[in-house]
């Protein structure tokens, strides 16, 4: 084993995850906010983003699917180390990581059932760009607007209108993290 | 301090919460099942509350607690000391001074801000638990968007009362999906709850998280002809004059003798050192208390 894979983790697991996880709540309380995380250096090509969200909400109780070049032994032996979570197929993650080409067709992913609607997967988009320009968001969480630079429109505009059933994202870009839940009406 | 984990919770059991959390505000008003664990105090003591709340503080964090509005309560008190004591958070009775607010009951009367959290303590989360025993029948309800029930309830208020008599733990819908029961909180408070900050609602014994991300449509259900109304008690406080805020009335003796005062007491406690002095009161001093 590389010995890489032992480093990267959170310095001082509880503080450092409890900021990550304030920075997490908010921007998915704040749809199209754009807040950073710190804390972890994950092997390339996982953002520090993707790799402290990982830290802080997954363990061995939630499968994870690596889509497209995040799944790589690095990436694998790194999560099996710090965070113990199985690495699943998409159909039985509850979160998922890649690129948005490579997350592909987004039917896949669970979105929950009628009873239990919170059955449903995350999913992190690492991005290119993330910045607050481009689609226009409005739902709970949003004063009046807000925009955000997501990788389409139709798709969302379709998980919208599954609610109460649908996926919620989080976008990453090196350090920096928005949220898009299910909530949120997105318009071009 | 080194004798805990940072906010008493092993870390696995936070992750927990945090997705349970996390989930509640992309789904708001929904009740999202949770491991809840025992907590050093009995259920009805605001386990559930405290498990939210130590899911999302951090060390830099500056808690509230409040029951009923005040501060000073035994409930407020032994919650405070234990997030000091577990956390090493500091902690404040100003409603401004506070980024983390845990509340049994109350809405602050000082309107909250974005960077503020209040987390509720909930005994029962289920609106329609008093109306179908049944947890299945309920979720069930829930699926299917089924609230004729609670409108029948609300009707046969007006029919025994000629009002609505519901007073507390008032149902509301919440971005028109979820009926959802906010908690006994007063009916007064209830328009508070479209606010700026995040709303997180915990409910230990019955192992259910929700929540209501900021600027969420809240609507209290009524009839077109019997609207909702934010009742209170219909007087001013008697120790700091106010008109605006919700009362509790206190009886002082065994001949009928009653006065009304704020129950939000760092709302009273901040008018009377800002001069404001009730029908009862005396000027504030500040070593009175």
């Amino acid at each position: 084993m590389n010995a890489d894979v032992l480093k990267g983790g959170f310095a001082n697991a509880p503080v450092d995850s409890a900021h990550a996880f304030r920075v997490l709540m908010n921007v998915m309380a704040r749809p199209g906010t754009i807040e950073d995380l710190a804390g972890a250096v994950p092997p390339a090509p996982l953002s520090v983003a993707a790799g402290v969200l990982i830290l802080t909400l997954c363990d061995p109780e939630t499968p994870v699917a690596l889509c497209g070049a995040v799944d790589c032994a690095a990436v694998r032996d790194w999560i099996s180390f710090h965070v113990g979570a199985p690495v699943v197929a998409p159909e039985r993650a509850m979160f998922a990581v890649g690129r948005w080409d490579d997350l592909g067709v987004l039917d896949r992913f669970a979105i929950g059932t009628p009873e239990y609607p919170d059955r449903s997967a995350t999913l992190i988009v690492e991005m290119e760009t993330l910045e607050a320009k481009g689609a226009t968001l409005s739902g709970p969480g949003i004063k009046e607007t807000a925009t955000l630079s997501l990788p389409d429109v139709a798709v969302f505009q379709k998980n919208a209108m599954l609610f109460p059933l649908g996926l919620d994202f989080y976008f990453t870009e090196g350090s920096r993290v928005a949220a898009l839940p299910r909530t949120t009406k997105v318009v071009a | 301090m080194s004798d805990y984990n940072f906010a008493y919770l092993d870390e696995q059991t936070k992750r927990m919460i945090r997705r349970a959390i996390l989930k509640g505000l992309a789904i708001p008003g929904y009740q999202v099942p949770f491991a809840s664990r025992e907590m050093p105090m009995p259920y009805g003591w605001g386990t559930g509350g405290v498990q939210v709340s130590a899911a999302t503080l951090t060390p830099d964090d500056t808690m509230k607690v409040i029951d009923q509005g005040a501060d000073d309560t035994t409930n407020a008190v032994s919650i405070r000391k234990f997030f000091e004591k577990t956390a090493g958070v500091a902690t404040t009775e100003e409603t401004a001074e506070a980024s983390v607010i845990q509340t049994r009951h109350r809405i602050p009367e000082e309107p909250l801000r974005e960077d503020q959290i209040l987390v509720y303590q909930v005994p029962i989360p289920e609106p329609l638990r008093f109306l179908e025993p049944s947890e299945v029948e309920t979720r069930k309800m829930h699926s299917l968007e089924e609230y004729g029930l609670m409108h029948v309830k609300l009707y046969e208020d007006i029919s025994r009362h000629g009002a609505i008599a519901t007073s507390y733990a008032y149902p509301v819908k919440v971005e028109g999906r979820y009926v959802m029961d906010p908690s006994p909180i007063p009916k007064f408070d209830n328009p508070k709850m479209e606010m700026a900050a995040i709303q997180l609602f915990g409910a230990g014994r019955e192992q259910r998280i929700y929540a209501v991300p900021p600027y969420t449509q809240v609507v209290s259900l009524d009839f077109d002809d019997y609207p909702f109304e934010a009742t209170k008690a219909d007087a001013a406080c008697d120790l700091c004059g106010a008109e605006d805020s919700y009362l509790d009335e206190v009886i002082m003796d065994d001949a009928g003798g009653r006065m009304f005062v704020c129950s939000d007491t760092d709302y009273c406690c901040s008018r009377r050192k800002a001069g404001f002095v009730g029908a009862k009161g005396t000027a504030f001093e500040e070593d009175a208390a």
